[in-house]
Order: C-alpha cells, then sequence, then structure tokens
C-alpha cells in the first residue's frame, strides 16, 4: 500500500490540477456537485462586471488556443466582439480526432459543466448567443454527459433566456460528427455543422469575422474554454502564476505508449519533457532505452534522446520545430521501428485526405506507397530524397493544415533517424522487429 | 415516384427542422434506426431536407461512419491509430482476420462478422483496443485475448 502512495504522490508531483480540479471528485452528472465546487461563480462574477471587463480579463492572462495553433483566445474573441452582425456564434471545437488524444473527452466526461459555463461566457464577452458544440461521434459518454449538463443547466437559470436576470441569452446545441479526421480543422468543421461535406474553406477571412453561415464566430478548443471560468472567478494575475512568459497555465496531456504510468496529465507549461516522462511517467517500460517521442499528435513532430531537455511551452518547442499540438506524448522504446511507424502516419493521411486540393490528395497516397515500398526491403536510396521532396511540396502547397503537416513527423524522421532508414534499404532488415 | 413514409426519418426532421443543415443529424439519427441508409430512404431525406440527391450522396460518401449497405451483424472495430498501433495493433487485426476468414472491411459469407480498421476510438490508453458493435470497448488486447473476445459473439 505505502508503496502505491507514493507512486501517486511522485505522479502528482509536478501536476497542477486546475482543469482537472473537479474531475473524478465530483459526479459529473450533477450540476450541484459543480455548483458546490465553485461553479458558475464565473458567470455571476462576468454578470456583475459586464462583457467589456471578461474581454479584458481574458486578454490580460494571455491565453493561447489548447487546438494546437496557440492563438491568443482573448485576440480571438476581440475579432468577435468588434464585428457587426445580427447574429454570432460561439462553437467549441471537441472532434478530438488525433491518434492518441483524448484529453478533451476528460474534461467532458469528468466535468461537462465546465466547458458549458466557458462557452456562456465566451457568448456573454462577444455578444453571441449560441453555441455549438461539435463533437466525435464515437464519444458516447461525453456526448450524454453534455446533454444532460445542458438541460441541467438550462434548469438552473445558467443557459437560455437572461440568464441570471443579466438580459442575456444563450443556449448551446450538440452537433454529432460522422467520422472524418479533417472535421476538426475549424472551416472545415464549420461546413460540416452546415450539413455539407467538410471540405475546409480558404482563409482568410477567419472565422472570428466571417465563420458558420457567414457570420462573426468564435471558435475554440474544449481545453480553451475550460481555462475560461478560472481566469475568470480568480483573475488573470493568478492564471499567469502557472507556466512561463509566452504561455501560461497548464497544460493536459495524454502520455502512453512505452511508459510506466499512462493517462491524461496535467503540467504548468515550462516542464522539461524528461520530467514528465521519468517523473510522471515512471519511465520507460520495462527499463528499454528511450527512442523518442511523438508530441502533439501525428501531424506533431518527433522529439529525440536529445532534445528531451526542452522546456514544453510553445516558444521552446517551436525552436526545436515542435509543439504541443493535440497534446498527446506518445512515448517510443527502443524496440520500435521508425519506418514503421512512419508507415502508419503515412496510412493515416492517405486515408483522412479530403481529396479537395491535388498536393495533399495525391502527395498522402505517393508518400504511403514509397514508405510500404522501403518498409518491405524494396526501397532505393534515391527514394529518401523523393519522401523529401514530397514533404517540401506538401507543406508549402496544401490547402490546409492536414496537407501541410502531414509529412512533419516522417520528414524529422529523415533526418533524426535516418540510419534507420537506411539499414532498411541498404541491409534490407530491421533492427527493431 | 411512388410515396412511400418512413416514419424513422420523420421523427428525426422533427426532431432537427426540414432544412438543408440538419441533413448529418438526421442522417445520423436515421442510421441508428434503420442500421444503413438505404437508396430509397436518401431519396426521401433529399426531398424532405431539399437537398439535391447528388449532395446527399455527396456527404454520405464523405464521412466514414456512414453506411450504404446493410452491415455484418457485428462489427468489430480495430483501431491502428498511433497508440494502438505500437502497442501491437496489427497483430490483434491480423488475428481476427485469420480466425474469420476474411480481409479487413469483408463481411464474412454468413453476414454474422466484419472487422474494419479505424484510426482511433478515443481511448487510447487502453492500447490496443478493438470496439464491437461500436459499443462494447476491449482494450490491453492480445491476439489470444481478442480470439476469446470473439467467442463470446459468435
Ligand atoms: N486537437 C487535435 O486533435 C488536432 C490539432 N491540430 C492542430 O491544429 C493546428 C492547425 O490548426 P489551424 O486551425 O489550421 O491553424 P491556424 O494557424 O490557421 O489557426 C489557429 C487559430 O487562430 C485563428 N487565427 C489565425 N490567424 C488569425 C487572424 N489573422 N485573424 C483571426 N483569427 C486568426 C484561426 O481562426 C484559428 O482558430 C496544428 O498546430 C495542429 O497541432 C491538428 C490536428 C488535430
Ligand atoms: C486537420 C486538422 C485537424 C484539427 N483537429 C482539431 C481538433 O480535433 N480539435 C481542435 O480543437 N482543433 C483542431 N484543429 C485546429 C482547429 O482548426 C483550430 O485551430 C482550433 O479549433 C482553434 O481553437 P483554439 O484557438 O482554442 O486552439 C485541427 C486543425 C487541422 C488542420
Ligand atoms: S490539404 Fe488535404 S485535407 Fe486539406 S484541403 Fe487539401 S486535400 Fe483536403
Ligand atoms: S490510437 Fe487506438 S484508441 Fe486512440
Amino acid at each position: 500500500v505505502t508503496l502505491k502512495e507514493t507512486r501517486a504522490e511522485r505522479v502528482l508531483s509536478i501536476q497542477e490540477r486546475v482543469l482537472l480540479k473537479r474531475v473524478g471528485v465530483i459526479n459529473p452528472e450533477s450540476i450541484e456537485e459543480y455548483i458546490a465546487e465553485d461553479g458558475y461563480m464565473a458567470l455571476e462574477k462576468a454578470i456583475e462586471n459586464g462583457p467589456e471587463w471578461v474581454l479584458e480579463e481574458v486578454k490580460a492572462s494571455e491565453l493561447r488556443g489548447r487546438g494546437g495553433a496557440g492563438f491568443p483566445t482573448g485576440k480571438k474573441w476581440e475579432f468577435t466582439a468588434r464585428a457587426k452582425s445580427d447574429l454570432k456564434y460561439v462553437i467549441c471545437n471537441a472532434d478530438e480526432g488525433e491518434p492518441g488524444t483524448f484529453k478533451d473527452r476528460v474534461i467532458m466526461e469528468g466535468d461537462p459543466n465546465l466547458l458549458i459555463e466557458g462557452m456562456v461566457l465566451a457568448g456573454y464577452a462577444t455578444g453571441a448567443n449560441y453555441g455549438y458544440i461539435y463533437i466525435r461521434g464515437e464519444y458516447d459518454l461525453s456526448i450524454k454527459r453534455l446533454q444532460k449538463a445542458i438541460e441541467q443547466a438550462r434548469s438552473y437559470g445558467f443557459l437560455g433566456e437572461n440568464i441570471l436576470g443579466s438580459g442575456f441569452n444563450f443556449d448551446i446545441e450538440i452537433k454529432k460528427g460522422a467520422g472524418a479526421y479533417i472535421c476538426g480543422e475549424e472551416t472545415a468543421l464549420i461546413e460540416s455543422i452546415e450539413g455539407k461535406r467538410g471540405e475546409p474553406r480558404k482563409k482568410p477571412p477567419y472565422p472570428p469575422t466571417y465563420g458558420l453561415w457567414g457570420k462573426p464566430t468564435v471558435i475554440n478548443n474544449v481545453e480553451t474554454l475550460a481555462n475560461i471560468p478560472p481566469i475568470v472567478v480568480n483573475g488573470a494575475e493568478w492564471f499567469k502564476k502557472f507556466g512561463v512568459p509566452g504561455s501560461y497555465g497548464t497544460k493536459l496531456f495524454s502520455l502512453m505508449g512505452d511508459v510506466n504510468y499512462k493517462g491524461v496529465i496535467e503540467i504548468p507549461f515550462g516542464e522539461k519533457l524528461s520530467s514528465i516522462i521519468n517523473d510522471v511517467g515512471f519511465g520507460v517500460k520495462g527499463g528499454k532505452k528511450l527512442k523518442g517521442v511523438i508530441l502533439g499528435g501525428v501531424s506533431g513532430s518527433l522529439i529525440t534522446p536529445a532534445e528531451l531537455d526542452t522546456p514544453v511551452d510553445f516558444n521552446s518547442l517551436a525552436k526545436i520545430e515542435a509543439g504541443p499540438g493535440s497534446g498527446s506524448i506518445v512515448v517510443l522504446s527502443e524496440d520500435r521501428c521508425i519506418v514503421d511507424i512512419a508507415k502508419n502516419i503515412a496510412y493515416f493521411f492517405r486515408h483522412e485526405s479530403c481529396g479537395k486540393c491535388t498536393p495533399c490528395r495525391v502527395g498522402t497516397e505517393e508518400m504511403y506507397k514509397i514508405i510500404d515500398y522501403i518498409s518491405r526491403g524494396l526501397g532505393e536510396e534515391s527514394d529518401l530524397t523523393r519522401l523529401e521532396k514530397l514533404s517540401t511540396s506538401m507543406k508549402l502547397t496544401s490547402f490546409c493544415g492536414l496537407g501541410q503537416t502531414a509529412p512533419n513527423i516522417i520528414a524529422q524522421s529523415l533526418v533524426k533517424y535516418r540510419d534507420e532508414w537506411l539499414e532498411h534499404i541498404k541491409e534490407r532488415k530491421c533492427k527493431a522487429n | 415516384m411512388e410515396n412511400k413514409n418512413f416514419p424513422a426519418v420523420d421523427m428525426e426532421i422533427r426532431k432537427w427542422g426540414a432544412n438543408p443543415e440538419s441533413l448529418i443529424q438526421v442522417l445520423h439519427g436515421t442510421q441508428e434506426a434503420l442500421g444503413y441508409l438505404p437508396k430509397e430512404v436518401l431519396a426521401y431525406i433529399s426531398e424532405k431536407l431539399k437537398v439535391p440527391l447528388s449532395k446527399v450522396y455527396g456527404v454520405v460518401t464523405f464521412y466514414n461512419f456512414f453506411k450504404l449497405s446493410k452491415d455484418a451483424e457485428h462489427v468489430i472495430m480495430t483501431c491502428m491509430g498511433t497508440a494502438c498501433y505500437v502497442k501491437g495493433g496489427e497483430a490483434v487485426l491480423n488475428a481476427l482476420c485469420e480466425k474469420l476468414g476474411v480481409k479487413p472491411n469483408q463481411i464474412t459469407s454468413d453476414g454474422k462478422f466484419a472487422v474494419r480498421i479505424v484510426r482511433c476510438l478515443g481511448c487510447c490508453g487502453l492500447a490496443p483496443a478493438i470496439a464491437i458493435d461500436g459499443k462494447d470497448i476491449y482494450g490491453k488486447l492480445t491476439p489470444e485475448k481478442a480470439l476469446e473476445i470473439l467467442e463470446r459473439y459468435s
């Protein structure tokens, strides 16, 4: 027993529970328990101080989007707040389709009211009266709990007309996705809510000014919105105690792969990847050596053991061409084959390319074919050059983020793990398996 | 065109509204009720929501979730997402396919089983994972365990 306790302590050591504070503590299907734990206090405070104050507080917090790109949330909201329009919308991006990512799910299943409160606050600050949660169709339990939370929030007057007597109206509807990764891209998501094929639109104009049905639309990731209530209740200054300049607050990660402790963790920005893996994750499984880390999902980046002391925050990671991305950390032990992983990633993108533009539609197909050849021992050294060229042209010419980021890990592996690729080509064998 | 009635579809349309933007949600509900999306039902939806049939097809074929034909009795979704793949998802897939004598995406000749590859079930902590009939999730699998689970559905 004691062993377990110390282990639990160590897992929690560098974690901070701001967003996950109520997860596992309250009954997520009871709004009363949420209220008892300071729920909807932010909304009351917001209504006392007015929408402009909320907007200023969010701006002052320097919160950055948790959907991957890290765009300043306050700035985004301001675009929408200043836009003149009869109708405005708030959309919560709960599509979470990146393989190896399930951090948004933990919020939606464990503390659904937190997300709802965040959305109401977004609507209040920007003057939007209608919200949509676009959620992965596979997330049955999340959908059920959110639906229940919405109904309960309506009955308490946190949603609906004249919220808490403020004269402000806001309501939320859930839209179920239908199994297309591309619908996580915000403009494809908007097309999908409009009932169409989820093909991305040209940006700019960006959604904050031209979004759903052409109206100004704030679109934020689940985790971004979950940050809003604590910021509003405790103030921007409090929020900035967590994390480091340029990346304030905490960040959720789904930690998995070849580590001893797996699960969703909450870490203040600025911790080193090595401490996440060793202190929270208890090191590589089976005492094996670390080969690398896939950070931020399959569209993210590949980190080598030599880069492991990089602090996990937007600016430090950018220096090694990485980012927190979707918030997934997949640990790879020495037993894993880089070519095999590249093949799996290429397979994924080949399937998920929406087909709208040529560089991505054809590029993802070609990429898979080349890697498949190499993995079967049929490759030539010139194939690596072809892969590199293909990566560059996809990055530069694809229409949306999917095609632009699809070659990320493959291209990085060609530089960082070149020996392994060459081994497959020259010796026609794979040391890993 | 003969006038057919589909009460299950009507119910969905009442719930979401008879307009083009309801299309995806109506398709969701209809498939839940009927198991798949038959041709005549799509024509009916097209007429009711005032969306050209070609557009309806465009949407149905774009999204993975929608099915145009009757599916196997039990659909085994095998995850090949990164987390599951590195944890041996492929061995699980191969074991299932071999046992059932099908390739991925084929239906067994008795119509009972189909094995599908999916790209993340959203429960990567349980890698490698499969989902049977969309709702029963099994994780931390080995090929042996997967075959044991298969028995329960036979
Ligand atoms: N969470 C997940 O499951 C996944 C996340 N991603 C992440 O998505 C990211 C790419 O997302 P994108 O939306 O393509 O990035 P982006 O850079 O185009 O946009 C980021 C956000 O900032 C807003 N924005 C940017 N410039 C703006 C401007 N001038 N005015 C107003 N708003 C502006 C956009 O509307 C958007 O909401 C990648 O970094 C990747 O990590 C990718 C796949 C899956
Ligand atoms: C292919 C692709 C898939 C994406 N999937 C998601 C997703 O599942 N969830 C998400 O929040 N953002 C996703 N994004 C990013 C969104 O386009 C957008 O940047 C984000 O929702 C903005 O929210 P934020 O400012 O709160 O980060 C994806 C982007 C691309 C290019
Ligand atoms: S880059 Fe890929 S996903 Fe994006 S529009 Fe082009 S084909 Fe579609
Ligand atoms: S990668 Fe298999 S469930 Fe996510």
